[in-house]
């Protein structure tokens, strides 16, 4: 529990990350469930529960309040945790040939603060915010004058406004530790130019992190000044602009939606590699891909705020640049499909993940394109399209490569490995889960349905029908997960150092399953052409 | 293998959406299976339409059907069965040039429409009628200025008791905001208490209703009918039980409907503006 090891934090991170991301799925189901038929069905029965009155005006409120709970776990508490914290504590040290983390004492302390964290924003669902009513239900971008005192005036936002700051500090320490690690750890011969790609995406990540994190930070205490102590920085009453919260906001929240995906990148690439026995393809071009999605990705935040009364000028400044996203994103997509060229392919279940990824990433990309267009997203925007597009990038993308990396190092961190034949049941009713559930989603976006509505005009009813039958598939899917991990822990098979084969050349493999509590007492030499 | 198949099958719902988006149905809302947009009565909406049928969708589902073809084709040819021995490629620099050169050619093609468009949406002409929408929590309020009868009212869902045969849950509202037929229409959208957003799907319009800040917008519908919206920003419990409805009429009608309102919202409108006033802005 107090361990400084990165490998035991690490495993901390994967177990609290598994923990609040069922949460967060279960939010979710709840949500499809209600929206399955027309009309008011089960948020009365679950705000008697939750806030103890079963009114539809509290039932409502709890929907919303759902909405937010939802985004923010699954961004802060599962994603983050997982790949960051999970994957990177995991192996960075490792890849690199470092013996741990930089600052082992830092990166128990970055850990600790997120049980903390998630503690006060499940707290925040007891407590009053709007008038009568518990939690806050403005969506997980916060906007104010919603979520200052003219929208929420009960303590319920300040809590989540808290559990924001102390995520962030969190992040901002691990993402400090990372930086560090990489610049000033790796072995003889290591040199940033033979460094793994998921060793990079980590470190571009971090970066996106320490720029990000401060800007969230800066926002979310205007905010909480402005609730407490009376400044007016977003309240017009007083000289300040709700839209400059959204910029800053922005200004943050884009970059986090690469601090989501980047990681995965680098996932996939191991991947990738690992199963086609190839090296990665045009690796320096996906180094600095990943290095320009990062750069670019500070200067794209107001195509989230076409709809807000931004000039002409400034619009179509922001479509130029959301535009040129595509292009790096468009080079890893060819370059893994051009490292599977030639290779000689294993089908394992990590690899037909990072499949699996490749395709429901493109497919989020391209309607990407679409709302960069701040002409279409004119028709598009918070409705169910978007909705359907992040969940392709995040739910389809980002959790895809959480799998993918989940299944790849499950037997070094365990040293047991899983079964392929259940791992592959879960990829297979995951895929057709997921897809039924957001595919149809389009249909409703273009169609006109309102993101985050509790209940919608009829016509809307077949598509929102089958997109709840796939988070019914998805629910079996995850049944099926747990059990493969139950599986594994009971049946105990042996994995060995490297279960992979030859395409595995990274330096984890070299060490036995599970690593030893200390690694690489004597450095390894890394030697081998520069890319 | 049937893998593959439920691959396939999605992508050709990918492009089964290209086409039946433009076989687009009549009214001013959504009607029950409906996967495209919903039918233009503006210009700039039908252009918007075009853009997306036209243009974005099927470049997207190509490129779609492109990177699952290559990806379908790959692990077929590079299995590990049929290619046991992985070749050591790992540079072309003829391919990654061009993987980077042909998408900004693509995007370079999307952006002329999409400017185009762009300019056609936020440049408003001369206006024939300027109207204030103001949302609040939960409902919006429309004014009509002195030269068009000067008086305003507040504009609520129909509660599902109040609803009549041919009207639409949750889209049907107790006051329609009433315009003429082939005439420029300005909107100047703000907001009395949070931020909503205000739209009307079949106009190709969406512009936020920020408290502290005038957002314009301009339509000019050229159908008579009624066109529907649904607050589309969160703001609080009801956000989804305010839609707003405009119906089209012909001058005349409009001419007629103004002479009433005047009657009928004058007794109400001192009390509303007393109520937008309490609305206002705390401090």
């Amino acid at each position: 529990m107090f361990s400084t090891n990165h490998k035991d934090i690490g495993t901390l991170y994967l177990i609290f990350a598994l923990i609040a991301g069922l949460i967060g799925s279960a939010m979710s189901g709840a949500m499809r469930l209600e929206l399955m038929f027309p009309g008011i069905q089960i948020f009365p029965t679950i705000s008697a529960v939750l806030a103890g009155d079963g009114s539809i005006d509290a039932a409502k409120n709890m929907y919303n309040v759902f909405t937010t709970a939802h985004g923010v776990i699954m961004i802060f508490f599962l994603v983050m945790p997982a790949m960051i914290g999970g994957f990177g504590n995991w192996f960075v040290p490792l890849m690199i040939g470092a013996p741990d983390m930089a600052f082992p004492r830092m990166n128990n302390i970055s850990f600790w603060l997120l049980p903390v964290s998630i503690l006060l924003l499940v707290l925040s669902m007891f407590v009053e915010g709007s008038p009568g009513m518990h939690g806050f239900g403005g969506g997980w971008v916060l906007y104010p004058p919603f979520s200052s005192v003219a929208g929420t005036p009960g303590p319920a936002m300040d809590f989540v406004i808290l559990s924001l700051h102390i995520a962030g500090a969190s992040s901002i320490l691990g993402a400090i530790n990372f930086i560090t690690t990489i610049f000033n750890m790796r072995a003889p011969g290591m040199t940033l130019h033979r460094m793994p790609l998921f060793v990079w995406s980590i470190l571009v990540t971090a970066f996106l992190l320490v720029l990000a994190l401060p800007v969230l930070a800066g926002a979310l205490t205007m905010l909480l000044t402005d609730r407490n102590f009376h400044t007016t920085f977003f309240d017009p009453a007083g000289g300040g602009d709700p839209i400059l919260f959204q910029h800053l906001f922005w200004f943050f929240g884009h970059p986090e939606v690469y601090i989501l995906i980047l990681p995965g990148f680098g996932i996939v690439s191991q991947i990738i590699s690992t199963f086609s026995r190839k090296p990665v393809f045009g690796y320096l071009g996906m180094v600095y891909a990943m290095v320009a999605i990062g750069a670019v990705g500070f200067v794209v935040w107001a195509h989230h705020m076409y709809t807000v009364g931004l000039s002409l000028n400034t619009q179509r400044y922001f479509v130029f640049a959301t535009m040129v996203i595509a292009v790096p994103t468009g080079v890893k997509i060819f370059s893994w499909i051009a490292t599977m060229w030639g290779g000689s392919i294993s089908l394992r279940t990590p690899m037909i993940w990072a499949i699996g990824f490749i395709f429901l990433f493109t497919v989020g990309g391209v309607t990407g394109v679409v709302l960069a267009n701040a002409g279409a997203d004119r028709a598009l925007h918070e409705t169910y399209y978007v909705v359907a597009h992040f969940h392709y990038t995040m739910s389809l993308g980002a959790v895809f490569t959480v799998f993918a990396g989940f299944y790849y190092w499950f037997p070094k961190i365990t040293g047991y490995m899983y079964d392929e034949k259940w791992g592959n049941r879960h990829f297979w009713l995951l895929f057709i889960g997921v897809n039924l559930i957001f595919f149809p989603q389009h249909f409703l976006g273009l169609a006109g349905m309102p993101r985050r509505y509790i209940d919608y005009p009829d016509a809307y009813f077949l598509w929102n029908f089958v997109s709840t039958i796939g988070a019914l598939v998805s629910l079996a899917a995850t049944v099926v997960f747990v059990y493969t991990v139950y599986e594994a822990f009971q049946v105990k098979r042996i994995a060995g150092a490297n279960p992979w084969g030859p395409g595995a050349d990274t330096l984890e493999w070299t060490l036995p399953s599970p690593p030893p509590f200390h690694q690489y007492e004597t450095l390894p030499q890394i030697t081998g052409a520069e890319h | 293998m049937k893998a593959w198949g439920v691959r396939l099958g999605l992508a050709a719902m990918v492009a089964a959406l290209g086409v039946a988006g433009a076989s687009a149905s009549e009214p001013g809302y959504a009607v029950p299976h409906q996967i495209g947009f919903q039918t233009p009565v503006t210009e700039v909406d039908r252009y918007l339409v075009w853009f997306h049928n036209d243009i974005l969708m099927p470049i997207i589902t190509i490129i779609s059907l492109f990177v699952l073809g290559l990806l379908v084709y790959v692990v077929w040819r590079f299995n590990e069965k049929v290619n046991p021995v992985p070749s050591k490629t790992t540079h072309n620099t003829m391919i990654e040039v061009l993987w980077t050169v042909i998408p900004v050619v693509i995007l370079v093609f999307i952006a002329v429409p999409s400017f185009r468009l762009l300019t056609m949406e936020l440049v408003v002409p001369p206006a024939d009628l300027t109207m204030k929408v103001t949302g609040s929590q939960w409902h919006w309020n429309y004014a009509y200025p002195k030269d068009a009868g000067g008086f305003n009212f507040d504009s609520y869902m129909k509660d599902e008791k109040e609803l009549k045969p041919e009207d639409l849950r949750l889209l049907a509202v107790d006051n329609e905001a009433v315009v003429p037929v082939n005439k420029v229409v300005k909107l100047e959208v703000t907001a009395a208490d949070v931020i909503h957003s205000f739209i009307i799907q079949s106009f190709g319009i969406r512009v936020d209703a920020v408290p502290g800040r005038n957002n314009e917008t301009w339509f000019k519908a050229e159908r008579e009918g009624v066109y529907y919206g649904q607050c589309s920003k969160i703001c609080g419990k009801d956000h989804a039980y305010m839609p707003i409805a405009f119906r089209v009429v012909s001058e005349d009608a409009y001419k007629a409907w103004v002479a009433d309102a005047k009657k009928k919202f004058a007794a109400a409108d001192g009390a509303t503006q007393l109520a937008a006033a309490d609305a206002a802005p705390r401090h």
